[in-house]
């Protein structure tokens, strides 16, 4: 029987930070960016990547962080809610859903960013069809789709003026 | 969540040596979206979890290779989504990729991983019967090649034996010209297992190959080269015959939270002939 050690040193990127940490084998990407790292922007929700609550960019692509093991982000980059603001200022997507109304509660919404960012950097000129789809993975139970929709909508129509 | 030893082999041999050792203890893990669920839940507790994806000889892209399209075994059902040669031979494959789970899901969940999960509602699996895939395998005997129909065994259970895990897949190139596609059928429009899987393909000659999936312990590979199914010009009464009795083998279990079984039954009906169609019209494009 051999014995394994139950946390391992990982080295990654968090939100342009280089981050060398040890972490619990058994510990989410999720577990250690609320509890070790201090970013308490990514919620935990449904815990089955279901809900999106946990949404962030690994490597550019969006994943449920509940769903992966911090170990598995070794040598990653990772952007998390807390950044897409520059410099204390928010970003234009964020600032559009505050301007559409699309944050109510609130709870959903770091992960709502992160899957709308995601697919922006991907699709500069996205149709409604495409943001129901980026979207399709992150619940809101204050059903604001349709303002969340416009916002992202909204941020894509910004960002080609500029 | 539950304890457990983690170990992320950089050789396939290392992989397999793993895999051997600690036999059923041991879980590999490849996207993560099925294990990492049943770590949390205990319905899984291997002692051991097995990293595969910094094994080098694991890849995570397609390449075209002896009359093949071979897709890796860390390949993610977005790469497969996006890859124009997937899209233009297999775009069942693709459809069904693309209904997996959410864009979440799908950047991390592997083609391989959903197979080796064993779900009777495991999207790929239908086309990848259609389509006549070959998983490779490596193992503590070697490599070995399983036809996709040998692979797939009931619910959780494959034809993997102790160490061996998957490589690759290969995805035979069509060589007459064929119309195909996915469809299924879930509760709402998002994110959900389905109730009912369904791939179909025609080809020039009158040969339709059929998969159906979810309505029984794993999905069914079923062949009518009777012509009519492919014929543009027959009835859709002598349509729903031949249909039936493909369909024959569905046995859809009654204790499923998702439908009933008349209504799988039912539904299967409704798929198979849309999804036909689809198929028809599609070879008819060329």
């Amino acid at each position: 029987m051999t014995t394994m050690p139950s946390s391992l040193p990982i080295e990654l990127t968090v939100n342009g930070r280089r981050r060398s940490i040890e972490v619990e084998v058994n510990h989410t990407l999720l577990d250690v960016l609320r509890d070790d790292l201090g970013l308490a922007g990514t919620k935990e929700c449904c815990d089955v990547g279901e809900c999106g609550a946990c949404t962030v960019e690994v490597d550019g692509r969006a994943v449920n962080s509940c769903l992966m093991l911090a170990v598995e982000a070794d040598g990653a980059a990772v952007t998390t809610v807390e950044g897409l603001a520059t410099d204390g200022r928010l970003s234009l997507l964020q600032d559009e859903f505050l301007a559409k109304g699309a944050v109510q509660c609130g709870f959903c919404i770091p992960g709502q960013l992160m899957a709308a960012h995601a697919l922006l950097a991907g699709n500069a000129h996205p149709s409604v069809a495409d943001v129901h789809e980026a979207l399709a993975g992150n619940l809101c139970r204050c059903a604001g789709y349709e303002q969340i929709t416009e916002a992202v909508l909204a941020a894509a129509a910004a960002e080609a003026e500029r | 969540m539950q304890t457990f030893a983690y170990e992320r082999p950089t050789t396939l041999a290392e992989a397999v040596a793993l895999l051997e050792r600690h036999g059923p203890d041991a879980r590999p893990l490849a996207g993560g979206t099925d294990l990492v669920i049943g770590l949390r839940d205990r319905s899984v507790s291997p002692a051991v979890v097995v990293d595969l994806k910094r094994v080098a000889e694991l890849c995570s892209d397609i390449r075209a290779a002896d009359g093949c399209l071979v897709i890796g075994a860390r390949t993610v059902m977005t790469d497969v989504i996006a890859d124009e040669r997937v899209r233009r031979h297999f775009p069942a494959l693709a459809e069904a990729a693309n209904v997996v789970g959410s864009i979440q899901i799908r950047n991390r969940a592997t083609v391989a991983g959903n197979i080796c999960n064993g779900s009777p509602a495991a999207d790929t699996t239908p086309p990848l019967l259609v389509y006549g895939a070959v998983v490779v395998v490596a193992g503590p005997a070697g490599s070995r090649r399983i036809p996709i129909d040998d692979f797939v065994v009931g619910p959780g259970v494959t034809d993997l034996r102790r160490g061996e895990l998957v490589t690759a897949i290969e995805l035979p190139l069509p060589t007459a010209h064929q119309g195909s596609a996915y469809t299924r059928l879930t509760r709402r429009r998002g994110t959900d297992l389905a109730s009912v899987t369904l791939c179909v393909s025609v080809d020039e000659a009158g040969v339709t190959r059929l998969a159906y999936g979810s309505v029984g312990p794993r999905a069914f590979l079923v062949t009518d080269e009777s012509g009519v199914l492919a014929d543009p010009a027959a009835s859709a009464e002598a349509k729903a015959t031949v249909l039936d009795g493909l369909f024959a083998a569905a046995s859809p279990s009654p204790r499923s939270l998702r439908a009933g079984p008349e209504y799988r039954r039912a539904m299967l009906r409704v798929l198979g002939a849309r999804a036909l169609q689809t198929a028809v019209e599609r070879l008819a494009k060329g």
